[in-house]
């Protein structure tokens, strides 16, 4: 299903929570829409549910205008940040409940429940569609959650933050099964998060947003290499700002006049007094700390009175050293003004 | 090592305590036990002269049990009276779409602020000129007064409790509101439910002001016959009535302390 939405404006009191959003959300795709909280991206998919009727702006579900349609008859299903499985239903209920509401016959209830638990994998764990939501882990309360969406073969699949509640090892591994689920199944899908780093490795479409406007869209690779924005360069990855500009020699002058971006595993740090390359954008600067991150070394570098970050194959001592960006890899930007563009 | 040893200051409290709860629960208890059984006591004995069940069999054939299984009608009307009522208010006051919610929910808490007795004179005068004195319906509705502000409060703060996402999450699933209140919220606030349906009923089956002022002399309930009989200095029938008008305030507070969950409580009076 090919999602489109234009010019979408919703206000709560005075915040604005959409400021004129418009994307097309390719059919088949995942498309994942992250920012800080309070960006907009979690009004934008109750939009998209129909939860929350926007004051401006329509939503088109292949090519149809959805706009005044009440969630129950979008064909999406909304898996929540918290679940919200019911406690008062067995496993094998809670994931049954849209398909009753289609007054299929039980045998097809049974067995489209039994289809979509095993497309979990919660098939493996015996006897688990007789209990009740509380008695299971949190990973396999999202797989219900997952298997609940999923039952109704929905056309728009959308996710709310779904590996927020769930522990840094088991995220990891969900993470790449909703991925895998999605390809399998083809069901074109919006997930939202705040963390950049998921968003970057699930997405086939990444959207970024702030100030309730999509600022930046676009294949996730292309997004993180080519930011167009200094709210975009900055909120993925781990960047580097100064205020500065680069004289005709590559050396890096402090400056209000411009703002230098660029990343950490982008930053060498090399001895004082090494003869440098010259395409590259250099200034002496200062090993504060080093920290050993498992993969690489991050090293905290005083840079006039800036610290930046740098990620470096091996430990670099504390001392005089020359920071070194190459020039292709730095984002220049004119102003000095904060990133967020409020 | 030392082991410890209780302290004497907490020892007598301990026995101060126990000597408490004796003198205030067990004392009128025991007080009321001997009195139920007692067919002859006369000053200056110590003890019954007499003791028999005859109070206790003339209990349970004659008025007071008349008296009972009527309280227990008009508990269970007002019951479900109230219950009918107050679901609706406070599954919309919950989910704030109350009109005018906050004064709504105060006008519920309203007769409670100012002193029963005249609130209750008043609606006698009233219910006399619609010949509503004297008749159950009358007294139904006067422990409606009492019933729907317990009603009210613990309902909505049991809808509260329930998170907006669950019923969104029926919606989603293509639930209409009706069958989402049916199948998800309802189910989920039997808790609270079954909390306010024995806080009512007791209510009902022990309030007397409004039962007297309305509905004497034709509605008798039980703690209005055990007002009358104590004022004919029939203590025994007294005694015999306050001890089974005790049974179902102590099985019920039993069961409410399973279903009346501490949230319920701390919302009580919050607008």
């Amino acid at each position: 299903m090919e999602v489109r939405v234009e010019g979408l404006v919703k206000r709560y009191g005075r915040v604005l929570a959409l400021a004129g959003v418009n994307h097309v959300f390719p059919s088949g795709a995942l498309t994942a829409v992250v920012g800080p909280s309070g960006c907009g991206k979690t009004t934008l998919l109750r939009v998209l549910a129909g939860f929350v009727q926007p004051e401006e702006g329509r939503v088109w579900m292949d090519g149809r205008d959805v706009t005044g349609v009440p969630p129950q008859a979008r064909r999406c299903a909304l898996v929540f940040q918290n679940y919200a499985l019911w406690p008062h239903m067995t496993v094998f209920d809670n994931v049954a409940f849209g398909l009753r509401l289609q007054r299929l016959p039980a045998s097809e209830v049974e067995r489209r429940v039994r289809e979509t638990l095993a497309l979990v994998e919660l098939d493996r764990v015996p006897g688990i569609e007789r209990r009740r939501p509380k008695e299971l882990s949190g990973g396999q309360q999202q797989r219900v959650a997952l298997a609940r969406a999923l039952a109704v073969r929905p056309g728009l699949l959308l996710l709310d933050e779904p590996l927020s509640n769930l522990d840094a090892k088991v995220r990891q591994r969900v993470r790449g099964e909703i991925r895998t689920l999605q390809r399998r199944t083809g069901i074109t899908t919006v997930y939202v998060t705040h963390d950049q780093e998921e968003a970057l490795s699930i997405a086939d479409d990444l959207v970024v947003m702030d100030g309730g406007r999509i600022v930046q869209s676009g294949r996730p690779e292309e997004v993180y290499a080519h930011p167009e924005d200094p709210f975009v360069a900055e909120f993925l990855g781990s960047t580097n700002v100064l205020n500065g500009t680069v004289g005709p020699d590559g050396r890096i002058l402090p400056s209000s006049e411009g703002r230098l971006l660029f990343r950490a595993e982008d930053t060498a740090v090399w001895p004082a007094g090494q003869s440098l390359p010259p395409d590259y954008a250099w200034a002496p600067a200062e090993v504060v700390d080093c920290l050993f991150l498992g993969h690489v070394y991050r090293a905290y570098v005083r840079l006039g009175d800036t610290v930046v970050l740098a990620d470096t194959k091996a430990r670099v001592g504390p001392g005089q050293v020359v920071v070194a960006v190459p020039r292709d890899r730095l984002l220049i930007f004119s102003g000095s003004e904060p990133a967020a563009r409020r | 090592m030392r082991s410890p040893s209780p302290s004497l200051l907490g020892l007598v409290g301990r026995a101060a305590l126990g000597a408490l709860v004796l003198v205030a629960v067990v004392g009128p208890l025991l007080s009321l036990g001997l009195w139920s059984v007692a067919e002859r006591w006369h000053w200056p004995a110590p003890f019954p002269q007499q003791v028999g069940m005859k109070y206790w069999s003339r209990m349970l054939q004659g008025d007071p049990l008349r008296a009972l299984t009527r309280g227990v009608t008009i508990a269970s009307v007002t019951t479900v009276l109230a219950l009918a009522m107050a679901v609706p208010v406070a599954y919309l006051a919950a989910r704030r779409r109350l009109p005018a919610g906050p004064l709504a929910l105060a006008l519920f808490i309203l007769p409670q602020a100012f002193p029963q007795l005249p609130v209750f004179a008043s609606a006698t005068v009233l219910f006399y000129r619609w010949n509503l004195a004297g008749t159950v319906p009358g007294v139904v509705l006067i422990h409606l007064v009492g019933g729907l502000v317990y009603a009210v409060w613990t309902l909505t703060a049991a809808f509260r409790s329930i998170g907006p996402e669950l019923e969104e999450a029926a919606q989603n699933l293509g639930a209409s509101t009706t069958r989402t209140f049916f199948r998800v919220t309802l189910p989920l606030a039997m808790p609270g439910v079954v909390a306010s349906a024995i806080l009512v009923f007791l209510h009902s089956l022990d309030e007397f002001n409004g039962t007297l002022l309305v509905g004497a002399p034709y509605v008798t309930t039980l703690p209005v016959y055990m007002y009358t009989a104590s004022l004919g200095y029939e203590l025994q029938i007294a005694s015999v009535t306050a001890l089974v008008l005790m049974v179902p305030g102590v099985v019920l507070l039993l069961l409410l302390e399973r279903f009346l969950r501490a949230e319920y409580l701390a919302f009580f009076g919050h607008l």
